[in-house]
């Protein structure tokens, strides 16, 4: 049996071990990752002591500088390997649905619930994970990961399986085109375990075209009822050719984005047939779903508290990754009845007599489904939308035109427009028509937010879509306000 | 979108590949001249010109040719040779062309790959494209002289391709934050005509009002004389919006971060 690569000798951790694993080589006291460890943890103490955060990316940061293999030697410790997750929109969403269908089964788990999903975040929760004779508290550790991060995070962790979401154009100046970061992957993927398994989008043709970079097993999720779909490509889709031959793909059916039921005309590739799929009747309501799981051996019908067809997929995501870890069905379903959002994911905290709801908006597509899940109720809304440039933001805004703000425009009520591009989102919505006098500008996050929870009526929800670091702004202006935990309790 | 019903005047707008080449924001433009003109009671129609569609070039006031990824822009490239007789005949005739990025590379006359290969373009602007070794992305602070007015344009470019101006070009602008058209000569853009292409994303338009404004009064004279109303509108916003890329742009910086 194979010991813990920290501690020869040192008696294994609780959870079972796992045979399709292969066995680990033989591991040297490696005392410069323990003292690493040890540093790192230290330092992401004395930042959240410091109120500087939550530490989560220093501590990996001190990790990797100490000791450079940290990942590698880290992941390979965990009795029950590494997952990963990775996609342009929905892996913190699907990491967390994933979390917690595997908590439901008792599994220990080491996860960067906060979203910190570079390299020095991972190792971090790592690190965080490690007791003080270096060995893993965790059994499996489950880590989403930046788009661009994927192929450098795949070899050293060796992953049991990779679960990849979708892909569509996302800060086109830092990660390039879709193109680009699919080919990233594909060649990426070479370096993943011929037994590890890999968990894709089958109704994404980039996501699904990456079958053939892997030789080991392969489990399909997509969507499968026809209801939610329509006939053509939106105007912001970002697949039109196939990724395979290049010419232009068929549609039967289109669910958001470039995904949906696609054919190529020209060569032989087509949608793969999923293996865990949303079958009819799938019915998406203002803050739920109620959704037919077809997984081996049956369907199964349960209430997804999450809204929105992108939540449909995430799940799907979940469940999927959670079958090729030998869930049962029935414990899928089950867990997926009782999930939380995850952080600034339309999550929703009290502020007094009124309610403010929180999604991250990010990317054209991302956007317009959040926009066209708060439109299905057509009630007048109170927005505050708070759009950054920095670079975990993307320093392009040139997005917010591709996104349908039109869905939304007859409903608005009033909309405080915030964060250091303002003045772009008040022009974005002039231009979709929402008159000059229902619009605010106010630069400052904290001050838009007392303006959008004033301007809201008593008992009313204030709607907040901020990008990423306007979300961390608003987070900690509801902190202020003593309205939640800070994000990295949560 | 809403159009008013009986409106005195009519443009026609041809869209070239919306389906392929439109992808950082440059719908902002169309949405930036179809307002604009429907605020002053004129219609903007928008035709979309997709692959194998023929091209009429006696129909259309304007057109416009947005960016593209690099995949889709190749599949592009191929089909507008077909189309070219027609753009160089409408060129010719008056008509106003706006290009964005990619579709300002296929405008001029070839788009040199870095393997060498000579990709053609339509030659309606007098300009030529090699690929680059680095991507210059970030916004862009661009001094733009139009009708005897100097302004600026802002926005943001995303490129690699080097474009170099010839003799029957003059640039759209210098640029005073930003690479522009290849990083060494200070230029930005290209006009030959009512021929307009450059490298501002952001979207282009909304952001210069009076940019997109220019474009619409040059096709209203070509189509119905001088004498066409054209008031102008309360830019304020726009003008708020522009001011503060501005003041971003010259304090904080271009905020560029090269990924390749």
């Amino acid at each position: 049996m194979p010991a813990s690569s920290l501690m020869p000798g040192a008696p294994r951790p609780s959870a079972p071990p796992t045979p399709e694993r292969p066995p680990r080589r033989e591991p040297v006291v490696d005392l410069r990752l323990q003292g690493a460890v040890l540093a790192g943890r230290a330092a992401s103490a004395l930042s959240r002591r410091l109120g500087r955060g939550g530490g989560t990316v220093i501590g990996g940061h001190v990790v990797t500088r100490l000791a450079p293999r940290a990942l590698a030697e880290l992941s390979r410790a965990l009795p029950r390997g590494v997952v990963l997750v990775s996609g342009t929109n929905g892996k913190t969403t699907t990491s967390r649905l994933l979390a917690h269908l595997l908590a439901g089964q008792g599994v220990a788990l080491v996860h960067n619930r906060a979203g910190a999903n570079l390299l020095p975040g991972i190792v971090s929760a790592l690190a965080q994970n490690t007791d003080w004779r270096g060995r893993p508290r965790a059994a499996l550790g489950l880590f989403e990961v930046d788009e661009a991060t994927l192929p450098h995070a795949l070899g050293p962790a060796a992953p049991r399986a990779v679960v990849l979401t979708n892909l569509f154009r996302d800060q086109l100046d830092r990660y390039g085109e879709v193109h680009f970061v699919a080919e990233l992957w594909r060649r990426a993927l070479a370096a993943l375990p011929a037994p590890s398994a890999l968990v894709l989008n089958a109704d994404d043709p980039l996501v699904a075209n990456l079958a053939a970079a892997h030789r080991g097993p392969v489990v399909y999720y997509g969507v499968e009822a026809p209801e939610p779909g329509g006939p053509v490509l939106p105007h912001a889709a970002d697949a039109r050719l196939c990724p395979s031959c290049g010419a232009p793909l068929a549609y039967r059916l289109v669910y958001y984005g470039h995904l949906g039921h696609y054919s190529c005309p020209a060569c032989r590739f087509q949608r793969p047939a999923p293996t865990v799929a949303a079958v009819a009747p799938l019915r998406l309501e203002p803050t739920r779903t109620l959704l037919t799981l077809q997984v081996p051996g049956g369907q199964l019908a349960l209430a997804l508290p999450l809204p929105g067809l992108y939540n449909v997929y995430n799940a799907l995501a979940a469940a999927a990754a959670a079958l090729a870890l030998d869930v049962p069905p029935p414990a899928i379903a089950r867990a997926l009845g009782s999930f939380r959002a995850a952080f600034g994911r339309l999550e929703r905290v009290a502020v007094g007599d009124r309610a403010v709801s929180l999604a991250l908006i990010k990317n054209p597509v991302g956007c317009t489904e959040v926009l066209r899940t708060l439109a299905a109720d057509a009630a007048p809304k109170t927005l505050l939308i708070a759009i950054n440039d920095l670079f975990a933001d993307g320093t392009d805004v040139s997005w917010l035109w591709d996104v349908d703000f039109e869905l939304l425009a007859e409903q608005i009520a009033t909309a405080v427009c915030s964060g250091t591009r303002a003045e772009d989102m008040a022009l974005r919505l002039k231009y979709a028509l929402v008159a000059p006098n229902r619009l605010v500008v106010e630069p400052d996050v904290e001050r838009a937010l007392a303006r959008g929870l004033a301007l809201t009526p008593p008992g009313g929800v204030l709607h907040v879509l901020p990008t990423y670091t306007a979300l961390l702004a608003v987070r900690a202006a509801l902190h202020r306000r003593g309205a939640v935990g800070a994000f990295w309790e949560n | 979108m809403a159009e008013p019903t009986a409106a005195a005047y009519t443009l026609t707008l041809a869209h070239l590949y919306p389906e392929l080449m439109s992808t950082y924001g440059d719908r902002g433009n169309l949405l930036a001249l179809q307002r604009r003109a429907a605020w002053r009671g004129i219609v903007l129609r928008i035709e979309p010109i997709g692959l194998g569609v023929p091209l009429d070039p006696d129909r259309y006031d304007l057109y416009f040719f947005g960016g593209g990824q690099d995949r889709e822009q190749a599949v592009v490239a191929d089909d507008l040779q077909r189309k070219g007789p027609a753009l160089r005949a409408a060129a010719a005739g008056g008509a106003v062309m706006l290009a964005i990025c990619g579709g300002y590379q296929l405008l001029g006359h070839e788009f040199r790959t870095g393997e060498g290969a000579a990709l053609p373009g339509v030659g309606v602007l007098d300009v030529r494209t090699v690929a680059g070794a680095r991507r210059h992305i970030g916004n862009v602070i661009v001094r733009c002289e139009l009708d005897g007015a100097v302004r600026t344009l802002v926005g943001f470019e995303n490129h690699s391709g080097q474009t170099y101006l010839g003799p029957g070009a003059r640039p759209l602008g210098r640029v005073e934050v930003g690479a522009g058209n290849n990083g060494a000569d200070g230029t930005e853009g290209a006009v030959c005509g009512d021929v307009y292409g450059c490298y501002l994303h952001g979207s282009l338009l909304p952001k210069n009002p009076w940019f997109a404004d220019h474009l619409l009064r040059r096709a209203l004279v070509r189509r119905y004389g001088v004498a066409v109303p054209f008031p102008p509108l309360d830019d304020s916003l726009e003008e708020r919006a522009h001011q503060a890329v501005l003041a971003r742009v010259r304090t904080v910086g271009r905020a560029a971060v090269g990924v390749r």
